[in-house]
């Protein structure tokens, strides 16, 4: 029993810790990359005995900022709600991260442990409601700051949240239906296997791109605009609603939701690696060794390397998505209000069952 | 194992603070609230037999029952919305047209 | 442990039900019941019902919550407001009832015979077999609650709409 539990608080230990600073880093990737994206230098100032590290002192810089400035809380303002709010942005997007399996299984000493938090068979379902008590950090931030604009950007940006979460569980339904399971660990698995056209196997891995393109496409859509990012970010609206629902936090408060937004993109990436690209899957790479394709022949190799490098392929899969929505953000201009709400009702829910038509379809062709 | 009882006697406790929450509540979004708490308490006294009977009806009966409270929140809160717009007050001690 | 584990949550769902009740503030009021909700959906899953659980998170407290805060908001509700006067017989009388049908509910309670909990395999509480229920045997009453949830939504909307009047 004490064996299990320190090797649990292993694992939190470890998720804790490379989430926690890749969301730090993620402010110097955003500054960096949209710099490169613009044919300038970005930020790369901040020194530690004279060293500049192409900027990466940056996030640093920032903490110890948030940690020295002066914490207010609005004259009129509500100061439980005010103080609430931040916690509830941040601890939900945490917490999702904890059915997110960056492994297959490890066996040390003759004991076998998957590497993910929690297995649950629910797993997809609880990130899902997880990451909907997030609208109420937005909401009690809006309404608990005694502010105009923080009000309208809350009310905005919860409206927003609450209908693209509906198009992200309806996108995902197609998914269930050709893994056969909610639970993220069978999905992962069940992608190692390969499209065999009337018995000849093709060696492609059913990856969930491959079976589930719209759905991608889908997905990553509803995902962004869920976690605001640009070019959904009309509540935090840079330039135009002044700084939206967290206009009255400052310091660590304005860092939590700051943060709160990085670890999302964190656990969207990991969400989208595990089910659309195999999660901790390398393609031809099984547990009992590498599978070179289309041949029988079998390069054996110690299975403590595979764990390690399906652990390191998971990281770089998110490291390449959180790439992805960087370049999102500073490419597309931002989208008016009521042409998000309108493409989140009106475009991606009607596509979204559609998909889940088609797919239901196939299925059925293929099964009969 | 905890006892069944335990668990009804916890659902018994949730559903009378709700009651006692609707009769003397004036403010009609509190009284929505409260009766959600009464049908909250009556979700967990079906999945504690649920459990204790081995039989997943219950859970069937709470999935049908979190829908229709869902759709009557919703409901109820619209005519609340179309109330205010013409009394400008949700208290319902003043909503007292229809009394004799 | 399950002991422990239940007495914590059910005390935190107690007492946040109570200050829901007690509170003056309907946002605080609505986040008490938020914390009541997750407090429950712990218990849910004490007793193994893991896909209600998880959809009890979702729909209650995701989205129905959200939705009364939305309100609360939207009508810039302050504090309950009551008629002097009738506060103190009002709340003597709530409290006075609900204390009696609890002696009532607890002796029945007491009279009946303690169920031993019948083993239950692993797929007890899971999404497939709720699936398999909802789709075989209950499936007139899930068609008919898609139907109430049609209905609920174009009543609301209808109703909630600006008239241009």
């Amino acid at each position: 029993m004490p064996l299990e539990a320190a090797f649990m608080a292993a694992k939190i230990g470890f998720v804790f810790f490379v989430v926690l600073n890749l969301a730090g880093l993620l402010g110097w990737v955003e500054r960096k990359q949209s710099a490169l994206m613009q044919d300038r230098i970005g930020a790369n100032r901040a020194p530690i005995l004279g060293i500049t590290l192409i900027g990466l002192f940056h996030p640093l810089a920032d903490a110890i900022k948030a940690f020295t400035k002066e914490d207010f809380i609005p004259a009129r303002a509500n100061k439980v709600m005010h103080t609430l709010a931040p916690l509830l942005a941040l601890v939900p997007a945490f917490t999702a991260f904890a059915v997110i399996p960056f492994g297959d299984t490890i066996t040390l000493g003759g004991r076998t442990a998957s590497l993910v938090i929690a297995d649950l068979d629910v797993g997809v379902l609880f990130v899902f409601a997880i990451m909907s008590l997030a609208a109420y950090g937005v909401v009690l931030a809006g309404w608990s700051s005694w502010n105009n604009f923080s009000l309208l950007g809350g009310l905005r940006a919860s409206a927003q949240m609450l209908s693209y979460e509906i198009v992200m569980g309806l996108t995902l339904v197609g998914v269930f239906m050709t893994y056969g399971s909610l639970q993220l660990t069978e999905i992962a698995r069940a992608q190692g296997e390969f499209f065999t056209f009337g018995g000849v196997n093709t060696w492609i891995p059913k990856w969930g791109i491959l079976t589930q393109p719209l759905a991608f496409f889908l997905f990553m859509a509803a995902a962004i605009a869920e976690s605001k990012r640009a070019p959904f970010d009309v509540a935090e609206a840079e330039s135009e609603l002044v700084a939206g629902y967290f206009t009255e936090y400052s310091g660590m408060k304005f860092l939590m939701f700051w943060m709160g937004e990085f670890v999302e993109i964190v656990v969207i990436s990991g969400l989208v690696a595990t089910l659309f690209f195999g999660g901790w899957q390398i393609p031809w790479l099984a547990r009992d060794g590498f599978h070179v394709p289309f041949t029988q022949i079998v390069i054996a190799l110690p299975a403590i390397l595979i764990t390690l490098a399906g652990v390191g392929a998971f990281w770089t899969k998110v490291l390449v998505l959180i790439w992805l929505q960087m370049t999102v953000r500073w490419t597309l201009p931002r989208f008016r209000y009521d042409q998000i709400m309108r493409m989140g009702w009106k475009m991606l829910l009607p596509l979204s069952l559609a998909n889940i038509f088609v797919t239901g379809a196939v299925i059925l062709l293929l099964q009969g | 194992m905890v006892p069944t009882n335990h668990y009804l006697m916890l659902s018994a406790v949730l559903f009378l603070i709700g009651v006692a929450g609707v009769l003397t509540r004036r403010n009609a979004i509190i009284v929505l609230m409260c009766v959600e708490l009464m049908l909250n308490a009556v979700n967990l006294s079906f999945l504690a037999f649920a459990r204790a009977l081995g039989d997943m009806g219950g859970h069937v009966f709470v999935f049908v029952v979190i829908a229709v409270a869902a759709a009557e929140a919703a409901v109820g809160l619209a005519i609340l919305l179309a109330v205010f717009r013409n009394k400008q007050t949700v208290n319902i001690d003043e909503l007292n047209l229809m009394r004799w | 442990m399950e002991q422990a584990v239940f007495y914590v949550f059910a005390a935190i769902a107690l007492g946040s039900s109570l200050a829901m009740v007690v509170q003056r503030n309907p946002v605080a009021a609505a986040m008490n019941l938020v914390l009541t909700m997750f407090s429950l959906a712990a218990l849910f899953v004490l007793l193994q019902a893991h896909f209600l659980a998880v959809i009890q998170l979702l729909v209650y407290a995701g989205a129905v919550m959200v939705l009364f805060l939305f309100v609360i908001m939207f009508l810039n509700l302050t504090e309950d407001q009551m008629m002097p006067g009738r506060r103190s017989i009002l709340h003597v009388a709530g409290v006075a009832l609900a204390i009696y049908a609890l002696f009532q509910l607890r002796a029945l309670i007491q009279r009946t015979p303690p169920v031993s909990a019948k083993p239950v395999d692993a797929a007890f509480g899971t999404t497939k077999a709720i699936g398999r229920l909802l789709f075989s045997d209950y499936l007139l009453p899930f068609e008919i609650t898609s139907v109430l949830i049609l209905a609920a939504i174009v009543g609301a909307v209808v109703l909630a709409k600006r008239r241009l009047d």
